[in-house]
């Protein structure tokens, strides 16, 4: 096991276009962490660089206390899992769990023991005969996972390795991979454009885009504390609502003033943002997450009582069972940021609904107690201890610990 | 992989189709039964030389020169296997195991070096590897006859002309542009997380070739064997020019049986009957092969 150290880390393709742009990650020794950003941030091109299948354009890359940018991949002792699991169709699973040790001239009866301890731990015993050719694709996955586990490397590259895999075995692979990273230890460097997989696997989350490093930080920080509107938009389902609204000091206390609405700014918000009263008198892009709204009926009698109310229209209600997604619209023109457009781009019922017009579609997750159906009028509740506030023309999150100074 | 895309493509406007009436489904039958006879039809028509081959080389010669091998059906006891004796006895067996000598190392030897040039036309970034490779694939079209004469020239400062190495050196020589351009199409329809899995495994190029990519290509490799083989094996034009009376293969030994008035035909009709069986049983050796899809699992 080993710490990984990528020092301003470039990659730059021929033609000029530049994947990695001065990366500094420091992955510490049996640490989870999760590279997430959208298609195209460069994510996979840092992973097969860390795993020597890219050349490195500038920059230093340490695995443990070695610096690795002129060594194969072979002599990195590091294993990967790859996203269509690239087993060899010709082997039978036991072989293609052996393949690695093999080359590595290990003697039969050793690669036998880890074979086999690998093959229990993942439930392929009764498979090891097996062509891959003759398994599902969970099973395929598992084998694509114990050919890293065998190797016992001091740490495992995982590229998308879920994506292929349907919805529900994806959640149980994810528990699995929680537990595995638990019980081995072995750092991790795991890829994704999944940011529901990136909070939940991760001890801690990076998040690229084009190329650049946007954040680092646990999942719960990334969430609570994003440091530009890209990573607030990003992180998070349903996406955060973003609103260009001003701020504005009233008799008793800020308030922030948005599409005919005021919700009160409170003092303890100003105190954990410095800099943030600068900005009184003047624009800011206001941000709210979907679930720090709640019903005022279901709200009433438990958390969100003493919130500030917000009068809307649900025009849609998306029902999940044990909550409600309300999406209604709000008296003002989307904001056109670079940053939220980006974050965007997945999102296609965002875009799917040109009826909006100039207005914005904010979504709100209430409980489902609310029993809130399209087309009603409902009294909404906002937590105003989370608001999020971005400067207008940077998107930079304003009182960050990152952005102070910038 | 292959079988399966092929299976989802054929099942799925089936199980889309609306049901179809009795009388469709007995057209749909008919259709299908007369495809078949067809089918059977043209395979006996082609077949027939080859059986009239195989008759005239166990009849006697009396009755070949006196009637047609047809004949045979109504009086089977022309039958003799004298004529296969007469051909033994002609020394023939040498120019059968002339033909392979030649046949194999030309096989071997072109699949051998095709599959490691393929390999580096497909996998390893080198400097002008597609230049080269266009060069590889411009040779494709040149034909063999306007290379005879520098190469017996060549031949004879070399001392090869009228050796057997010689013979087959020529073969190997025309045999490669064709094998390469085959064999580094398949390898690069190989997945490349395939090879980048073996590398971090901690393969070399050498253990991802001989590993991973060619046992992978085994259909390509074998389609590319039968090929290779019967072009040698029924060649007449490079041995009648490089391959000296000591050296020379059935087809030699068969043509200079050729009589300008009639022919031998107790030792032509065996010798040919011979000189076709083998290539023929390769054939069913390793026809399955050409079917199977050797892709399957290896990713998604």
């Amino acid at each position: 096991m080993a710490s990984i150290i990528l020092r301003d880390v470039d990659k730059i393709y021929a033609g000029g276009v530049k994947a990695v742009d001065g990366l500094n990650l420091e992955i510490k020794d049996g640490e989870f962490m999760v590279l997430v950003g959208p298609s195209g941030c460069g994510k996979s091109t840092a992973l097969r660089m860390v795993a020597g299948l890219e050349d490195i354009s500038g920059g230093e890359i340490t695995i443990g206390d070695k610096v690795v940018n002129h060594l194969p991949p072979k002599d990195r002792d590091i294993a990967m899992v790859f996203q269509n699991y690239a087993l060899y169709p010709h082997m039978t699973v036991e072989e293609n769990l052996a393949f690695g040790l093999k080359l590595r001239k290990m003697p039969k009866p050793d690669i036998q023991k880890r074979v086999n301890e690998a093959a229990k731990m993942l439930g392929l015993e009764q498979y090891l005969k097996r062509k891959p050719a003759a398994l599902s694709g969970g099973q395929r996955q598992r084998v694509a996972m114990g050919r890293a586990i065998v190797r016992e490397p001091q740490a495992f590259l995982m590229d998308e390795p879920l994506s292929n895999l349907d919805a529900k075995l994806r959640v149980s692979m994810r528990a699995s991979l929680n537990q595995m990273h638990e019980r081995l230890g072995v750092t991790t460097v795991y890829v994704t454009h999944d940011q529901v997989e990136a909070m939940t696997l991760g001890n801690r989350v990076c998040v690229l885009r084009d190329g650049l490093l946007q954040q680092v930080d646990t999942p719960q920080h990334l969430f609570d504390s994003p440091v530009n509107l890209f990573v607030a938009g990003f992180m998070g389902s349903p996406s955060m609502n973003f609103v260009t609204a001003e701020l504005v000091r009233a008799d008793g206390g800020a308030q922030i003033a948005f599409a005919g609405h005021q919700l009160p700014v409170p003092d303890s918000t100003f105190a954990a943002k410095p800099g943030l009263d600068g900005y009184i008198g003047k624009k800011v892009i206001l941000g709210i997450r979907p679930s720090d709204f709640e019903d005022s009926r279901a709200a009433a009698d438990g958390n969100g009582a003493g919130w500030t109310r917000l009068p809307v229209r649900a025009e849609v209600t998306e029902e999940l069972g044990s909550e409600i997604n309300v999406l209604f619209l709000i008296d003002a023109p989307p904001v056109e940021h670079k940053d939220t457009v980006a974050a965007q781009d997945n999102d296609e019922d965002e875009a799917a609904l040109p009826l909006s017009g100039d207005k914005s579609l904010w979504t709100a997750r209430v409980n489902a107690r609310s029993h809130v159906r399209s087309g009603q009028n409902v009294e909404l509740v906002v937590d105003t201890h989370n608001l999020h506030f971005f400067d207008p023309s940077s998107g930079l999150a304003i009182g960050h610990p990152a952005n102070v100074g910038r | 992989m292959t079988t399966a895309t092929l299976d989802r493509t054929a099942g799925a406007p089936a199980t889309g189709a609306p049901k179809r009436g009795v009388l469709g489904r007995v057209v749909d039958r008919i259709g299908g039964g007369l495809v078949q006879v067809v089918l059977i039809l043209i395979a006996l028509f082609w077949l027939v030389p080859t059986l009239g081959l195989l008759v005239v080389s166990i009849r006697g010669e009396q009755y070949n020169n006196a009637s047609g091998w047809w004949t045979i059906f109504t009086q089977p006891a022309q039958l003799t296997l004298e004529n296969y004796a007469n051909l033994l006895a002609t020394g023939f067996t040498s120019s059968f195991w002339n033909t392979v000598l030649i046949t194999v190392p030309a096989t071997l030897l072109v699949i051998g070096l095709a599959a490691m040039a393929a390999y580096a036309f497909a996998w390893i970034d080198f400097p002008g590897r597609d230049g080269l490779f266009l060069v590889v694939v411009g040779l494709l079209v040149v034909p063999i006859q306007i290379a005879l004469i520098p190469v017996a020239k060549l031949y004879g400062t070399l001392g090869l002309f009228g050796s057997i190495p010689g013979v087959v050196l020529f073969h190997v020589a025309f045999g490669l542009p064709f094998a390469i351009f085959l064999l580094r199409n398949f390898f690069a329809g190989i997945p490349r997380e395939l090879l980048e899995a073996a590398r971090m495994d901690g393969a070399g190029e050498w253990k991802i070739f001989a590993t991973v990519v060619f046992p992978l290509a085994k259909p390509a490799v074998a389609s590319l064997g039968i090929f290779q083989f019967l072009w040698v094996w029924n060649d007449l034009l490079i041995a009648l020019v490089f391959a000296n009376t000591e050296n020379q293969p059935m087809t030699k030994a068969l043509q200079s049986q050729m009589r300008q008035f009639g022919t031998n035909v107790d030792i032509l009709a065996p010798g040919a009957f011979l000189s076709l069986i083998i290539p023929l049983v390769l054939f069913f050796a390793f026809q399955r092969y050409f079917v199977q899809g050797m892709m399957a699992g290896s990713v998604k």
